[in-house]
């Protein structure tokens, strides 16, 4: 049974269209992180999920029920919200009660409730506290808590680490992952990083100028972008886009041509290129597929080496980001860092072209081809 | 907010001094003459603001603070139309507890400032509450409301005075439209008339008031009130428990302000009734002027002001107080 479906929900505030028909459906007990870059309209469809704002037209439906004219308060929903929205005069017990007084559950179950949800978040030495008086984790915590208490069907979190530092993030997104886990409540949660989105959903959508650009799982949206702007969007460093020419290859298959001021090379592609023979298309290869040689692997089909121009070096620890530059645009590369070049020489760098992806040059949608035999 | 001005201008004064970067950058040759020059300068910049603020420190010095001592000073003599020296005692704190016409201004004052404090409080709370549902004249409105506050209280004072005093204004009004039974007289009955003294007092100051709340009502984070809807409270819930609870810093300052409006109102009383009819509006303010400037009497009149130093005190130290603990706290 689906627990949510959004179906083609638009919104427009005057002449500008915020969302341009959204479609989506999750399933009860799952995980579906929206995620776009800012003013993409995730929080407008979040709040129309809440019913804070209503749709310019399309349908909600939690469970089986349109809740188009449902009040947010009849929706059986719990939102957090990226300024935790705590009540400022309230102390921390308060806020967590206030949903559940307002809905008259018995003093005696109130109590239970607040000792549970301050065990589970480990919150129990603050609930005296005001907001003033809280750390921006433990903020983010007792709003978790407020949305906790009251067992909805869904959870509707926007943008709730966002304020917390790197380190704090990193475990609070551990945290609520395990949360879910436990609680296997449907969660809609989101989010404009990349990494959390990838991390936390089960489904990810990912929204650019108010449509969903691609609906799919983490390692669809990250394997099979639909079009060169998830490919972009998903992944850090991001996708290198190279852009190239179709050429025929020395065994009978495609091939894309790489120019470099050392001299060129083909990278010969697994698909049939063949309706773009010719023509220019852009090659999309993640930093991870461009690599140091493994003599080992470069009789795989689609894994080849080729020396190329340092221009860069970036250790990051486990890996260094080589920068080098082919058909004038720049191009990242990952590799073990005892392996990195210096910078003004060239190193040997292996591409492996089996998850590499080409899109079309001009509209950016993702060009598929059948893939040819093993010859 | 005010709390923390003393702790910038102390750092704006310092600044100079403990600022060396403007120097390092200096070949090492130019360093010395460098550092005497910035050392003189250092000086000059710590004492130019404390030379600037002092002649308006030592005027209020005297004028504030000088007056205060002399007027305490006064009110233990029997001085009357002129100051005398000799100490009498508390004679005159026992002749001006023992008259009745302090007791009525003093009553005035409790009954004005209460109901002065309180009808603007419950009036610039709801008309803000109003006003921040976003419609669309707003601007127009809170100009109409903020517009008297522009006014000095001669003003409105004499407005109001042409307004009620019957046969001239509303009254007469009321009549020329045909309806001859009118009569609103308060501004002459003695038992009604301190009452107008509240209600001129209430047009002018509540548009400052709901100016103050617009402003702590539209500092308050949206999303905290879109949580409360998700929690499901309604409008009237989401003001009553959420909202205006959280306004309490906005509500203490209001009534300090208000407070301290209504105990110096002076001109307002002056320019509406005089004090009168007969002396059944003075407040405390007008029976100080009437007895240390128009009687002849200074020891009564200084004995008079001394009570209502001794009552703002009352009342501003505690706050004071408050206020300053609760930011060596913060
Ligand atoms: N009430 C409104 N009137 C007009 N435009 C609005 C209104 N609310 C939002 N918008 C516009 O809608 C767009 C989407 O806003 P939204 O808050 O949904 O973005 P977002 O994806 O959540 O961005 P962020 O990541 O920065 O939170 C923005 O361009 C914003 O300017
Ligand atoms: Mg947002």
């Amino acid at each position: 049974m689906s627990a949510l479906t959004i179906r083609n929900v638009k919104k427009s505030f005057g002449n500008t269209h915020i969302l341009k028909g959204i479609n989506l459906s999750i399933e009860a007990g799952r995980f579906l992180t929206l995620v776009g870059p800012s003013g993409c309209g995730k929080s407008t469809l979040l709040n129309i999920i809440a019913g804070l704002e209503s749709p310019s037209s399309g349908e909600i439906l939690i469970g089986d029920r349109n809740v188009n004219q449902l009040s947010p308060k009849d929706r059986d929903i719990a939102m957090v919200f990226q300024s935790y929205a705590l009540y400022p005069n309230m102390n921390v017990r308060k806020n967590i009660l206030f949903g559940l007084e307002i809905r008259k559950v018995p003093k005696a179950e109130q109590a239970a409730i607040v000792d549970r949800i301050a065990r589970m978040l480990q919150i129990e030495n603050l609930l005296d506290r005001k907001p003033a008086q809280l750390s921006g984790g433990q903020r983010q915590r007792v709003a978790m808590g407020r949305a906790l208490a009251r067992d909805p069907k869904l959870f509707l979190f926007d943008e709730p680490l966002s304020n917390l530092d790197a380190k704090l993030r990193v475990s609070m997104r551990a945290e609520i992952k395990q949360l879910h886990q436990r609680l296997k409540t449907t969660i809609v949660y989101v989010t404009h990083d990349q990494i959390e989105a990838m991390t936390l959903g089960d489904y990810i959508a990912v929204l650019n100028n108010g449509e969903v650009q691609q609906f799919g799982t983490p390692d669809a949206i990250y394997n099979d972008p639909a079009n060169r702007f998830v490919a972009d969007f998903i992944g850090s460093p991001p996708m290198n886009f190279i852009p190239c020419e179709v050429v025929g290859s020395s065994s009978q298959g495609f091939g894309v041509k790489m120019t470099h001021e050392g001299g060129d090379f083909v990278l010969e592609a697994s698909g049939d290129l063949k309706p773009w023979l010719g023509k220019h298309v852009v090659l999309g290869i993640r930093p991870e597929q461009i690599t140091h040689v493994v003599t080992s692997r470069l009789d795989e089909r689609g894994v080849s080496g080729h020396a190329c121009p340092v221009h860069l070096c970036e250790p990051t620890g486990p890996d260094t980001l080589v920068t080098t530059s082919i058909n004038q645009t720049k191009v990242l590369a990952r590799v073990r860092p005892d392996t990195a070049g210096t910078p003004g020489q060239s190193m040997d760098l292996m591409f492996d072209m089996n998850k590499a992806v080409f899109f079309d040059p001009t509209t950016g949608e993702r060009l598929r081809f059948q893939l040819l035999k093993a010859a | 907010m005010s709390k923390s001005e003393p702790l910038k201008i102390d750092a704006v004064i310092d600044l100079p001094d403990n600022n060396p970067k403007d120097t390092a950058n200096h070949p090492a040759t130019q360093a010395r003459t460098e550092v005497a020059k910035r050392g003189r300068r250092g000086t000059l910049e710590l004492w130019l603001p404390k030379l600037v603020v002092a002649p308006s420190f030592l005027l209020s010095l005297v004028f504030v603070y000088g007056f205060i001592l002399w007027t305490g000073y006064l009110s233990f003599t029997k001085s009357r139309l002129l100051p005398k020296y000799d100490w009498a005692g508390f004679i005159q704190y026992q002749k001006l507890w023992a008259s009745e016409r302090w007791w009525v201004a003093c009553q005035n004052l409790l009954l004005f400032g209460g109901l002065f404090i309180l009808i603007c409080l419950a009036l610039g709370v709801l008309i803000a509450v109003l006003l921040d549902q976003r419609i669309r004249i707003e601007g127009t409105l809170r100009t109409i409301y903020l517009y008297p506050m522009a006014l000095s209280f001669i003003v409105t004072g004499t407005a109001w005075k042409w307004m009620l005093t019957p046969g001239l204004g509303l009254e007469k009004l009321m009549h020329e439209w045909g309806w001859t039974g009118f009569t609103f007289d308060w501004l002459v009955n003695p038992d009604m008339a301190i009452y107008t003294i509240v209600i001129a007092g209430v047009w002018q100051s509540t548009g400052f008031v709901v100016a103050l709340f617009l402003a702590g009502l539209r500092g308050i984070d949206d999303a905290i009130i879109k949580a409360a809807r998700v929690d499901g409270a309604g409008t009237w819930r989401i003001y009553t428990r959420i909202i205006i609870p959280s306004l309490r810093p906005v509500f203490f300052s209001t009534f300090m302000i208000l407070g301290h409006i209504a105990v110096k109102s002076f001109d307002l009383v002056m320019a509406l009734t005089g004090g009168g009819p007969g002396y059944s509006t003075d407040l405390p303010a007008t029976f100080m002027y009437t007895y240390a400037f128009t009687r002849g009497q200074i020891g009564l009149g200084s004995a008079s002001a001394m009570v209502m130093l001794g009552g703002v005190l009352g009342i501003v130290l505690p706050y004071l107080y408050s206020e300053l603990r609760g930011k060596n706290h913060g």
